[in-house]
């Protein structure tokens, strides 16, 4: 039986593009980039290759490309780093209550530290309402930290909007963005979109785990977290991930390949699909987040009496691999805090069913899905005793 | 070697219940929710008497949750056949685990919810018995 993969959102496979690109630099030209030597010199001009490569693809200068040893540190870095660098004792920071993680557990951690936090609410397509942001605008806001899409539901925030507001009301406020779901899809030219700081991941654009990228713009204020020999011009020490480097390069480079475009073309026809015939073949199902302002790869749908946990392991028993805001496995077990800020009842938080596409899906993918999935969704019905 | 997340005897639990479904004219009806974790469990019991005991003769279920929520409901089912209301409400966790070995501990609490769900049943068939 052959596995499909329906979990991009979570992880991606390398493209074999970078598997080459980063081999070399893992037992050939293995230098310390910090060495003098020929070594370290291979390494180092890698590495800087590398961050001309991200700074293209971000519209930006390499001297503000800062590599990280995850997307999670780099936010950490962007909230922790500028709130310490602006050495005020009483300030505001705003984010959204549908935030990553990274971002959401970093701005409670400064609010348990006596920050004054703003969680701004979101509307029910999950999209953060402007008259909210606005509102919330203080004089002493130091940094505004909203992700371009969500990772659960694929909303897309209107990141421009947002940013012009947040300049107008204090040119001197931060602007920082979690674009780690959009970087395959959407446009992430910092200038554009007007934005201070900016989080990528490679290990969900098709490059290896371990490695983050933090765009800090030229005269930002930012400390860093973590001290040592200096690298990354101070802002993060630590000898640089030179393969795990090369190969998010590749992957960046990847991404704009016009071949890439095309196969986005066929992610979202997929994705349309998906959601269309989900919602026709299976009663009493409905779809989280927006239709419309949703990235081309995500599908996030909620089906009465069956629980999210519970299809995700049927489904992996068919070879479907899939996700869920059911969060029975999270710890908290309390259910998606992403689907709960659209206003959706636990009961439909927990029975939410996340697809999320990538370039390696064939049509034939989604065939098996829809003749799976209602199979497993009338089983799971039984088992709760749900009336159909 | 870490163990993973669902072992092969819950998944062959969950995915071939052997106590599932309503008992029609059950004697006791016993139901129990954790809607913020997402488990909902009910509990169907037919009562027998022998020797002027009353055992549990036939145990259903039916549960909206999690694998490890929907193969627990269904061992428990197992394990309080055959058993007094007395000896069915001590059946918890680790007999549970005995037989079908241990579950992450985050899931430990569905096993509280199946024991809540029989007392819940047993007091159902109690009452009723003391209408009547």
């Amino acid at each position: 039986m052959p596995k499909i993969y329906l979990d991009y959102a979570a992880s991606t496979p390398c493209d074999p593009k970078v598997v080459r690109a980063m081999s070399g630099f893992l037992k050939k030209d293995f230098g310390n980039p910090s060495s003098i030597h020929s070594f370290g010199q291979r390494a180092s001009m890698a590495v800087g290759n590398a961050r001309q490569l991200v700074a293209e693809f971000l519209g930006c200068e390499s001297e503000e490309i800062v590599f990280t040893g995850s997307a999670t540190e780099a936010s950490n870095l962007a909230i922790f780093g500028t709130v310490k660098a602006a050495k005020v004792q009483k300030f505001q920071i705003i984010t959204s209550q549908i935030e990553h993680p990274s971002v959401l557990e970093s701005c409670r951690a400064l609010a348990k530290q006596g920050a004054e936090v703003t969680f701004l609410p979101v509307d029910k397509d999950g999209i953060v309402k402007i008259s909210e942001l606005e509102k919330a605008l203080k004089s002493n806001t130091v940094l505004v930290s909203i992700m371009y899409a969500n990772n659960e539901i694929g909303a897309i925030q209107p990141i421009e909007e947002i940013g012009a507001l947040i300049k107008k009301n204090n040119p001197k406020t931060l602007f920082h963005v979690d674009a780690v779901q959009a970087a395959n899809f959407l446009d992430c030219n910092v200038k554009k979109l007007g934005v201070d700081l900016l989080t990528l991941s490679s290990h969900k654009i098709y490059g290896p785990k371990g490695v983050g990228v933090l765009y800090v713009k030229r005269g930002t204020p930012i400390t860093p977290l973590i001290y040592g020999g200096g690298h990354e011009r101070g802002l993060r020490s630590g000898t640089e991930n030179v393969a795990g480097i090369v190969g998010f390069s590749q992957a960046i480079k990847e991404i704009q390949n016009p071949k890439s475009k095309i196969q986005n073309i066929r992610i979202r026809q997929f994705k349309d699909k998906l959601i269309k015939t989900i919602l026709k073949i299976i009663p009493a199902s409905r779809l989280n987040g927006s239709l419309t302002q949703r990235l081309p790869n995500n599908v996030n749908i909620s089906f009465e009496g069956a629980e999210g946990e519970a299809m995700v392991i049927a489904l992996d028993q068919k070879g479907i691999a899939a996700s869920t805001g059911s969060a029975c496995s999270s710890g908290s077990l309390e259910p998606s805090h992403v689907l709960l800020a659209l206003g959706l009842s636990d009961e439909v938080a927990h029975g939410s069913l996340r697809l999320t596409l990538g370039k390696y899906n064939t049509a034939k993918d989604v065939e098996r899905v829809l003749k799976v999935l209602p199979v497993i969704i009338q089983k799971l019905r039984k088992i709760s005793g749900y009336n159909q | 070697m870490e163990k993973t997340y669902y072992s092969k005897a819950i998944i062959d639990r969950f995915l071939h219940p052997k106590n599932l479904g309503k008992i029609k004219d059950a004697d006791g009806i016993g139901d129990t929710q954790n809607m913020r974790c997402g488990d909902v469990m009910k509990i169907y019991l037919k009562i027998e008497k022998k020797a002027g005991k009353e055992i549990i003769k036939d145990a259903k279920f039916e549960t909206y949750g999690c694998g490890h929520a929907i193969a627990i409901s269904d061992m428990i089912c197992d394990l309080i056949k055959g058993k007094t209301f007395v000896q069915a409400m001590k059946v918890g966790y680790e007999d549970v685990a005995d037989k079908i070995g241990p579950v992450p501990p985050v899931k430990v609490h569905c096993a509280k919810l199946a024991q809540a769900a029989i007392k819940g049943a047993i007091e159902n068939y109690q009452n009723k018995k003391n209408k009547s």
